[in-house]
């Protein structure tokens, strides 16, 4: 049976509506990177001496990276070497002294972008049961129901305000998931960082609502650099969730972030990520190259960090949120959605490290290719000596559409212990002309036919996700698969 | 309702249909025969407005409209059905779900508020009676593991939940056991309307022992070689396709009925 394949190569023709720029006078330094541009940074937000003494060091480390091997090299991506002395490291809207004190101090252009961007900083308006931080660029600019969760003990604040407010909590805690020893750009992240999320949920207290991070980046030729960090104390529960998107540049971002969890005994923390940076346009030009760092450890008996992550956006994503499985009977998960259209690159997957007995880990990977797009899952499972009875399921499933784009799997298995028990699991499938003439027939347009099977396909993955999320994340696919077939 | 008038079609360069005049009023049941490369699932396929077809010549009208101007989830819309020959498999879309949407948007376009799912589940559960079938296929994914009968009792049971005006059966009874090929032609005869039109495409005789046509058609080299009642069918069975290869000559192509 003869069938032209340009039915579904039409449908790689998506739109971006979160592209806008926000017209605001900013504070921004120059460009270039430098000792002196750390200081500045550091100066900027009044930092204790010991932040600003781990930025140089991680600075300095950085500095050998650079000198020798610069970015790694391993990942299944592509693109032209990255000038770091053009990046402006710090950006942040001008406001009257010194940050805005309360939402009424927030400058109402970034109160109507957020709106625009379907995210309501003021509570009234708000979804009930998300607290929100909104990053702009280089800093937080409103974190929401603090007062509420403070009555728990429950501290929600930017990174920003955690250094000044808490500098023992951030000391202690700070690079112990993720040195900046680690790579590159954690190296790179640690030395400039600018804001991000810090959350706190002390023992035994389960988190009324969910916590959520909206980072956006607007100013052009800038980096956005952020730090989350989360700690659950003993027996207590937290939801987070991020959601991100950038204006429509021709020129490539860095945004080069660093994520740690530190979860104690019997806490659970679940990460939950909907990532849409702006992805470039449909010859590739342009998009957010997102270089992150995620990993959570596992330190308390029973422990458990579960990372769900729904990835649409970016031109390029290096991403591998991961878990350190160090308590007995912890358990670590990972469920992934990845889509590249166009000409986007991902290279995305997990590590989980398991170092306690009878610790537990699930991967379920789903990658999406359409258009030109490259789709890699990368995921280590380590089981170590000392994790007797360690057990990991990994299923890992690639749906390719059209024919000029590619899915990869890289899958490493590393087990010391011979009580161990690893599965691996991995199917690849097409949406085929066969498929989509079966829905035309039945009289439902290419794009309901497209969404139903891309979404069929994910549905383990969105399950896990918080239920607003889930109906965004639905949506999300959809918008980002228009027009890939026609 | 279906006017097929001088219908060429050409595949990969190579013309496949060579005129087919073919006309089918409602409440009609058609028999399109013929052996293996005659043109028979192309024609099924062109009506339902597959791509990879080039039509050449020729026009079809469906209630008065283009049919070959309509695109295919129009066609279906405006009740126009085609029963795969080779139903695919769609995994993670539920049966249920996916027949809902289908039959919502057939709705929407006829004007007609979209069924919820628990009105959905009436119909279904009415429709699944009739045809004798059994509920845990709705929530498998469509066509998922589905035995070949299964496959093309689905067929028939999504004809009876869309309620088209035609349908077209591409070998409906093509690997089916005598069990599977009776439900199978039990469930058309029930859907059998002064309302409908259906067209059979199929290969053997046996279907028609079940579902008795009111015209048989025999496709040769992209032609209709000779039209006729439901005894050409027994005719064919007896002499083979061979007896009207070499009788096709004098015949003139594409006997109107």
């Amino acid at each position: 049976m003869s069938t032209k394949p340009d039915t579904i190569e039409a449908l790689v023709n998506r739109e971006y509506k979160w592209g806008f720029v926000t017209e605001i006078e900013a504070d921004a330094v120059p460009s270039g990177l430098s000792e002196d541009t750390i200081r500045l940074i550091s100066a900027k937000k009044n930092e204790p001496e010991f932040m600003l003494e781990w930025r140089l060091n991680a600075y300095r480390h950085w500095m050998t990276l650079e000198a020798s091997d610069a970015e790694p090299k391993w990942a299944n991506i592509h693109y032209p070497p990255i000038d770091y002395q053009k990046i402006v490291y710090y950006s942040a809207p001008k406001t009257k002294k010194g940050g805005p004190q309360n939402l009424e101090d927030v400058d109402p252009e970034l109160l109507r972008t957020y709106e625009k961007l379907g995210i309501p900083l003021r509570e009234r308006e708000i979804l009930s049961g998300v607290a929100i931080d909104a990053v702009f660029d280089s800093v937080s600019v409103a974190t929401t129901f603090r007062e509420k969760l403070g009555e728990l003990g429950i501290i929600f604040c930017s990174f920003s305000e955690a250094v000044l407010e808490h500098p023992e909590l951030v000391k202690k805690y700070l690079g112990s998931v993720v040195p900046y020893t680690d790579n590159f750009f954690a190296a790179l992240n640690s030395a400039v960082f600018t804001d991000g999320s810090f959350c706190y949920i002390p023992k035994g207290v389960r988190c009324p609502m969910e916590l959520s991070t909206y980072f956006r980046i607007n100013a052009k030729n800038t980096g956005q650099f952020e730090r989350t960090l989360i700690i659950a104390e003993e027996g207590s529960y937290v939801s987070y969730l991020e959601g991100c998107t950038a204006p429509m540049r021709d020129e490539n971002q860095l945004h080069a972030a660093v994520v740690e969890l530190i979860a104690h005994d019997d806490a659970t923390i679940k990460y939950s990520t909907v990532q849409n940076w702006y992805p470039g346009d449909k010859e590739g030009k342009g998009g957010i190259y997102n270089f992150v760092t995620k990993r959570g450890k596992c330190l308390g008996r029973n422990s458990k960090i579960s990372w769900t992550q729904v990835e649409t956006g970016s031109a390029i994503t290096w991403k591998y949120p991961s878990c350190i499985l160090q308590g007995d009977n912890s358990v670590g998960e990972f469920y992934s959605v990845a889509l590249t259209n166009n000409y986007q690159q991902a290279d995305t997957g997990t590590k989980m490290i398991h170092i306690g007995k009878n610790t537990r880990s699930t991967i379920v990977s789903k990658g999406i290719s359409a258009g030109h797009g490259q789709n890699s899952y990368r995921g280590m499972v380590k089981i170590l000596k000392s994790a007797t009875g360690a057990r990991n399921y990994s299923q890992c499933d690639s749906l390719l559409l059209g024919d000029k784009c590619g899915a990869h799997t890289f899958p490493y298995l590393e087990v010391k212990n011979s009580t161990a028990q690893v599965e691996h699991e991995a199917t690849t499938s097409k949406i085929g002309e066969d498929q989509i003439f079966y829905f035309r027939q039945r009289g439902l347009s290419i794009e309901d036919a497209v969404g139903m099977i891309v979404n069929g396909f994910c549905k383990q993955v969105f399950r896990e996700l918080p239920m607003e999320f889930a109906v965004e994340a639905q949506k999300l696919l959809g918008v980002s698969l228009e027009g890939s077939v026609g | 309702m279906l006017e097929v008038k001088n219908l060429h079609a050409r595949v990969d360069g190579n013309e496949i249909l060579r005129g087919i005049d073919l006309t089918v009023n409602r409440g009609e049941i058609h028999a399109i025969m013929g052996p293996n490369g005659s043109g028979k699932s192309t024609l099924a396929h062109i009506l339902a407005g597959r791509e990879g077809y080039e039509v050449t010549g020729g026009e079809v009208m469906y209630e008065g409209k283009d049919l070959l101007a309509m695109l295919p989830e129009m066609r279906a819309r405006e009740g126009v059905f085609l029963a795969f020959q080779y139903p695919v498999e769609i995994a993670g879309v539920s049966n249920m779900y996916f027949l809902r949407a289908a039959l919502n948007a057939i709705r929407k376009h006829r004007g007609l508020d979209e069924l919820d799912a628990m009105d959905f589940l009436k119909v279904v559960r009415e429709k699944m009676k009739l045809l004798e079938m059994d509920e845990t296929l709705m929530n498998r994914p469509v066509n998922e593991g589905f035995s070949g009968g299964e496959k093309k009792r689905n067929e028939i049971f999504q004809m009876a939940v869309l309620e088209p005006k035609l349908a077209i059966l591409d070998e409906t009874d093509s690997g089916l056991d005598i069990d599977a090929l009776r439900m199978v032609a039990d469930g058309i005869n029930r859907l059998r309307s002064p309302e409908r039109a259906i067209v059979l495409v199929t290969h053997y005789q046996r279907l028609l022992s079940y579902v008795v046509p009111d015209y048989v058609h025999v496709l040769s080299d992209g032609r209709i070689v000779r039209s006729g009642g439901k005894d050409l069918a027994l005719e064919l069975e007896q002499k083979g396709y061979a007896w009207l290869e070499e009788s096709a000559a004098p015949v003139k192509s594409g006997v109107s009925l």
